[in-house]
């Protein structure tokens, strides 16, 4: 007569195989596809990094920011500094993006908790404007028009001549197959992280707060600290996707590395148009981008305010986005969370 | 009882859900013109979800609800307060950032009919609210704040004025103050449906009682041809 | 004397922030709703007004008079038909909403007006300056600040002398029971928003006056008025003519020391207040 919590669905055990034999197609890709889709497929898993850590803010933790672009370009030119005036090689300097983001998002959080609501929303913005303005003042880096890697520290980056070797590739293209590996590692990293922080208690928690705060306290939910917790966890997975993201651009300033619109704009839409608050949202809302940004892209100002415009409607006709259309009709859960109480006398009843 | 005319107000078949909760299974209840009608029953019978349904904040099946002969179960709040049924909210709910006068004087928003109740002699029926018209509506006491929130639904000279648990929370004492100014409210031309946890106080002003329980009611009549043990059995279910 | 003039300068420009913050402010105040889109808005008007001065050829100061009642119109319909459905517990929808709004609405004058800087006509009188003793101060930011002044007593008068301003304070308070008084929330919230977007005209005309605008330029102008807000405390419109002229001092004081330090003085003044006082300066009572 014993019950038990769980959470798979005959779904979610489809879902799971054949995931693992989609990230084996992606592991082989480099090995069949041209530069141009490795170079896709790389800003696609980047973007989906930064649509993940987003959602994991606003969606789970109820927190909505529009300052996400300082985590983004303060690992970006961490990267670019460890490179430059260390000598560090690029890619382990990815981790110094994560963790230069992690430190300035202790005094963000420090100053942008004691704002609630549309006033966090921006507090955060005015953070990260501060940021750029400061880092725009760091001439070694090239101050406000920015600078470039240094072309030995990307021709003898880790792996590169092993995949140059291996799959009979030039330097460029090499690096490119690298970025596009470490942004799979990230993209899976950051997938499986936030997936398995959902099904702890700490991910119960974060929902109990998210849904009613005073509920949660009462129940002991420490609030604030759940708070600081997926703050300090989106900015620190932001600044890796953003040292990742500059490492392969390998060319940096500040207007780009903090843009609003790059950053945080496109972030919001992919979320709010793929569904928020899942993990299979961002996932539809990317493919959906980037379908949109190949099909529109040469009309500049027009996709940005169709982007717009989607979003205002997909908020007001269909507030659970696209992927919360498809699981409310079809009741599909690719990653689900919501535990279930079976065993005992229940086990007769459905879900 | 026969009545020569239609009555004033009623309800037919009247449901309430709140989300997937049924709070009222079919009501019937009626008003006629200078009565004064009292609902009794416990907590969570739905007496408050009754008043709210007239009153418009439930909307509901146009015909669901009639007043002078008209349909008005669909319609908003705003619109049924502009045809004269007023109410007490159950709580008082006077507004915060308003002072006593002004709390008054915004009773008078949606409806400026003529008639007898002006500022003036809603102070006349509640003297201490003269005293406090620029304080903040809510920094009197609660009986005070029980006179400021009858006073505003005077104010638009309603022709029903529903009154919900207007005893809450107040001192015996307080209540009987309070209650003494029903026979003014009567003679200025208002009919009341009065909703009362206090039962002894329903009976004594009802002209009829109708008491309810979860969501249905269960007796009706003159006070005086009732009975404490059909008033018992009406009001927590019979189990005998 | 030139600190003295500079801080002077300081506190006119103030007057444009807190302009730019009123309509902010009342929309906060009444309904809880921070439109993401209100600095862009600002930016849309400065281009009404520019097309009515191409169109019909008057004076700026006309051409925003002209402006008025079409932006109340304007802001009266958003928020009838579209903001008012973002409206309930979850602060997602109208974050998102106005944040969709604010990138679109950028974009439509981008195609509409290309991104060329423009900026409304001046004369003489624009550009003249009056002397005060030792210091020479410019009529615009004159104009501006009193202007400022002049709304916020108004809306101070509306809010407290009028019945319109007694039902926007119950709506605020408690929008159910302001329905029992025969007040449609909605409505209310629709002409809220109809005189915040005649502030924004009022806004817009000092700041074409005053400076080149783009159609890139209004989340800064948000910044700034949210900025003021903030530090002025919530519900205080007073509170934020000073957070105005907190950011404006803070403004000139940095560009006297280093042009290049203007915009990050006025933050880092933000959030030294926000580290002292969270609430602000003078915070309302019951939020």
């Amino acid at each position: 007569m014993a019950y038990s919590v769980t959470t798979q669905t005959p779904a979610s055990r489809i879902a799971a195989i054949a995931g693992v034999v989609l990230i084996g197609v992606l592991i082989m890709l480099p090995f069949f596809a041209g530069r141009g889709t490795i170079q896709d497929m790389f800003f696609i898993l980047t973007m989906l990094v930064l649509a993940q850590f987003w959602n994991l803010l606003a969606g789970y933790g109820g927190l909505v920011s529009i300052g996400q672009q300082a985590f983004v370009g303060m690992g970006a030119y961490a990267l670019f500094g460890v490179v430059i005036l260390w000598g560090m090689d690029p890619v382990p300097a990815i981790l110094c993006a994560g963790v230069a983001a992690l430190v300035i998002a202790v005094p963000t959080a420090f100053f942008a908790f004691r704002l609630n609501g549309a006033y966090f929303a921006i507090g955060t913005w005015v953070i990260a404007e501060v940021v750029r303005l400061l880092v725009a003042q760091w001439k070694a880096l090239g101050g406000g028009t920015g600078t470039s890697l240094p072309r030995d520290a990307t021709r003898d980056m880790w792996f590169v001549s092993t995949i140059e070797d291996a799959l009979g590739l030039r330097s460029a293209a090499a690096r490119d197959v690298l970025a596009y590996w470490l942004a799979l590692v990230l993209a899976l990293a950051t997938i499986g992280g936030i997936y398995w922080l959902l099904r702890t208690r700490r991910g119960l928690a974060l929902a109990a707060v998210r849904d009613n705060t005073e509920a949660a306290k009462s129940v002991g939910v420490d609030a604030d600290r759940m708070k600081w917790i997926v703050f300090l966890t989106s900015a620190f997975g932001t600044g890796l996707a953003g040292g990742l993201i500059y490492m392969q651009k390998a060319r940096i300033s500040p207007d780009a590395a903090f843009s609003v619109t790059d950053w945080t704009a496109y972030v919001i839409f992919i979320v709010v148009i793929g569904g928020i608050g899942t993990i299979e949202g961002p996932i539809v809302g990317v493919l959906v981008f980037f379908a949109l940004q190949t099909l529109l892209a040469d009309f500049g100002s027009w996709y940005l305010m169709t982007l717009g415009v989607l979003a205002i409607v997909v908020m007001l006709v269909a507030p659970r986005g696209l992927w919360g259309l498809l699981s409310e009709r079809t009741g599909l859960h690719l990653f689900p969370i919501r535990r279930r109480l079976t065993g005992g006398k229940l086990t007769s009843s459905k879900e | 009882m026969a009545h020569l005319h239609a009555p004033l107000l009623k309800t037919a078949g009247l449901i309430a859900h709140y989300g997937d909760f049924q709070a009222l299974f079919g009501v019937d209840i009626e008003l006629n013109a200078a009565e004064t009608v009292a609902i009794i029953g416990a907590n969570g019978a739905g007496k408050t979800t009754l008043m709210r349904s007239i009153a418009g904040i439930l909307r509901n099946q146009s015909a669901a609800v009639s007043f002078d002969g008209q349909h008005i179960g669909a319609q908003p709040a705003d619109e049924i307060m502009a045809q004269g049924v007023a109410m007490v909210p159950e709580g008082r709910k006077l507004f915060p950032s308003l002072s006593v006068e002004e709390n008054l004087l915004i009773g008078t928003y949606g409806r400026k009919s003529g008639g007898h109740w002006t500022l003036d002699t809603v102070y006349d029926l509640f003297p201490i609210l003269r005293e406090r018209r620029n304080n903040p509506g809510t920094a009197l006491s609660g009986g005070q704040q029980q006179m400021v929130a009858i006073g505003r639904a005077l104010m638009s000279n309603p022709r029903v004025l529903l009154c919900d648990e207007i005893s809450l929370g107040l001192a015996p004492v307080i209540i009987k103050d309070i209650y003494k100014a029903v026979p003014a409210i009567k003679a200025a031309g208002a009919s009341l449906i009065v909703v009362e946890q206090d039962i002894s106080q329903a009976m004594a002003v009802a002209d009829r009682v109708y008491c309810m329980m979860e969501g249905r009611v269960t007796l009706s009549g003159a006070p005086d041809t009732l009975s404490r043990e059909d008033i018992h059995d009406a009001y927590f279910g019979a189990s005998h | 004397m030139i600190w003295v003039d500079t801080i002077i300068q300081g506190i006119l420009l103030g007057g444009l922030y807190a302009l730019f913050a009123s309509g902010l402010s009342l929309v906060f105040g009444i309904m809880r709703l921070v439109n993401l889109a209100h600095g862009d808005l600002i930016v849309m008007g400065a281009y009404l007004i520019l097309l009515l001065v191409t169109i019909l050829g008057v004076s700026p100061f006309l051409a925003a008079l002209i402006a008025m009642p079409v932006m109340f119109c304007l802001g009266w319909a958003l928020q009838k038909f579209l903001l008012n459905l973002t409206l309930g517990d979850d602060i997602l929808p109208p974050l998102l909403v106005t944040f969709g709004l604010s990138i679109a609405l950028q974009n439509a004058l981008l195609e509409t007006f290309s991104a060329d800087s423009q900026r409304l006509p001046t004369n003489a009188l624009t550009t003249a300056s009056v002397q005060v003793g030792p210091i020479s101060l410019g009529v615009m930011p004159l104009l501006t600040f009193g202007s400022a002044v002049l709304v916020i007593v108004a809306l101070n008068q509306l809010f407290y002398r009028t019945e319109l301003g007694r039902a926007f304070r119950a709506t605020s308070d408690d929008p159910t029971t302001a329905s029992l008084m025969g007040i449609k929330p909605a409505n209310i919230f629709a002409t809220a928003t109809g005189i915040a977007f005649v502030i924004v005209t009022i806004a817009a005309l000092y700041l074409g006056l005053r400076a080149n605008f783009d159609p890139s330029i209004g989340p800064a102008r948000l910044v700034y008025a949210f900025q003021a807000v903030i530090i002025g405390g919530l519900g205080s419109l007073w509170g934020t003519l000073l957070g105005g002229i907190i950011i404006g001092v803070a403004q000139t004081l940095g560009a006297a020391i280093n042009p290049e330090w203007q915009i990050l003085a006025g933050h880092v003044a933000f959030l030294l207040v926000l580290l002292v006082r969270p609430r602000g300066l003078f915070p309302r009572a019951n939020d």
